[in-house]
């Protein structure tokens, strides 16, 4: 059977970056990724990155991913296997896949898991009407593949998703209708409420979605105020007319592989849901396999490139690259991850990440 | 729709190709989901499960919401699955069948 020092799942940011690590440090990779080019949810972020220029701020998404393609691309011990999805791993790190609609299985000396998130459903009457959308699809069939989904949508959530989303559909010219948001407040950056604000789109907090209308496509949704414990305020349903409704109501990590793995996990509500348990290296209590990204805690791009840094020079370094420039590399990662996670921003995942650290054994 | 005019991203107009789509011809860009050909067409419903339609919802191969019946095989995931010259297009009825025959 085919074998690789290290296998990679995914190749978004984390997968992508996990990838550049671990080749860097001498072990030859192979990265997986169900596409036909690399690059995740990257491909489809238009703005521009927050942070400390170490980590790319002021480049769009679409830019750093280029950038990494090229870096892999000209790596001679990244091997990448397109439209490739993974089915299972297995006892001593089998992992069986279909890679263009063929089945297949190879070796691995040490896997990282980078699989990303999906999107979280609502549930509310008709959601499954033609027409509704998670926010992530309604990027992706823009932003990537150049097609405005509807021309008059409701957003669900002002949570940064939410509010970067409705700013690109502006952009696409579609018209918002209007964003509600369950919470008192806007969850999102003020920089991205203030841009959608400007264009004239309403921001309702205290305020969900009853229903979806509609017979055989999106027509319209029935709005209602919520009261202080998330339950809808009879009497205050009102109509709104929309082709289109878009949730972005948060990401739950997929975290199926590592399940099948056997890594311990737990159930996080800070880090998005089931995580695995890992050290600070990111090694999870499956031996060899190791997770990076937002399978491993719901966050952004700039900590799934720092995380799938980390973990590719850990899995190199546990494979025998046990040389001190590679570890002195791993702890600057590992600081500048945390000099990001500072902060009041990253509190919620400061204190996820307490509760699912592998304790050190005695 | 298709977007023409975008103040950041440029689209590259890829060659068209027709497939079907329920015995009716369409266009659209090689390669890319046949899920972006459909909408680009202004089709938003692609099956239909136990009497409820259903569209696209995640977009990126996850959500098994945009399952269609494609060259006759049922469950292709056509968020993900590249748009080829000729392809038969079909809404999948319930949990579709390899045989071609029956609601699954």
């Amino acid at each position: 059977m085919k074998f690789s020092d290290v296998v990679i799942i995914g190749g978004g940011p984390a997968g992508m970056s996990a990838a550049l690590a671990a080749a860097e440090a001498g072990v030859r990779v192979t990265m997986m990724d169900r596409f036909s080019e690399p690059g995740g949810q990257l491909v489809k972020q238009t703005h521009r990155f927050f942070g400390s220029e170490h980590e790319r701020a002021g480049t769009r998404g679409i830019e750093i991913v280029e950038i990494l393609r090229k870096q892999i691309e000209e790596n001679p011990l990244i091997e990448v296997k397109k439209n490739t999805d993974v089915l299972g791993i297995y006892s001593d790190r089998v992992i069986t896949f279909e890679e263009d609609h063929v089945y297949g299985r190879m070796t691995a000396g040490k896997i990282i898991i980078a699989t990303g998130a999906s999107e979280k459903m609502l549930q509310f009457e008709n959601n499954d009407l033609p027409g509704v959308y998670g926010a992530g699809a309604v990027q992706t069939l823009m932003n990537v593949y150049g097609i405005q989904p509807g021309q008059r949508v409701l957003m669900i959530g002002a949570g940064n998703i939410g509010l970067i989303v409705s700013y690109q559909l502006l952009q696409a010219g579609a018209q918002v209708a209007a964003i509600v948001e369950a919470a008192p407040r806007i969850g999102g950056y003020k920089v991205h409420a203030s841009k959608v604000r400007r264009f004239g789109v309403p921001i309702y907090t205290k305020t969900t979605i009853k229903a979806a209308l509609g017979d055989h496509r999106v027509t319209g949704a029935v709005l209602a105020d919520m009261d202080d414990k998330f339950q809808i305020i009879p009497g205050t349903e009102r109509e709104i007319e929309v082709d289109t409704i878009c949730i972005a109501v948060g990401l739950a990590p997929l975290s199926e592989l590592l399940v099948h793995s056997g890594a311990e996990m737990h159930y996080v509500p800070q880090l998005g849901g089931f995580v695995p348990v890992r050290d600070e290296y990111l090694e999870t209590t499956a031996p060899g396999v190791y997770v990076a990204g937002d399978v491993s805690c719901i966050e952004e791009a700039t900590a799934a490139m720092l995380e799938g840094s980390i973990a590719g020079v850990s899995a190199a370094i546990a494979s025998g690259m046990n040389r001190p420039e590679l570890i002195a590399k791993r702890e600057e990662f590992v600081e500048q991850l945390a000099i990001l996670r500072s902060g009041a921003a990253g509190k919620k995942i400061r204190d996820g990440l307490k509760l699912i650290a592998r304790r050190e054994q005695n | 729709m298709r977007i023409t005019k975008h103040p950041v991203l440029k689209f590259e107009q890829g060659k068209m190709v027709p497939f079907t789509f329920e015995g009716q011809t369409l266009e659209g860009i090689e390669g890319e989901p046949i899920a972006a050909a459909l909408h680009a067409n202004g089709i938003r419903e692609l099956r239909d499960h136990k009497g409820r339609p259903r569209g696209l919802f995640c977009a990126i191969g996850n959500c098994s919401s945009c399952l269609m019946e494609v060259n006759g095989i049922p469950n292709v995931r056509v968020c993900t699955e590249p748009l080829k010259e000729g392809m038969i297009v079909k809404k999948q009825k319930g949990y579709g069948s390899l045989l071609g025959g029956g609601e699954g």
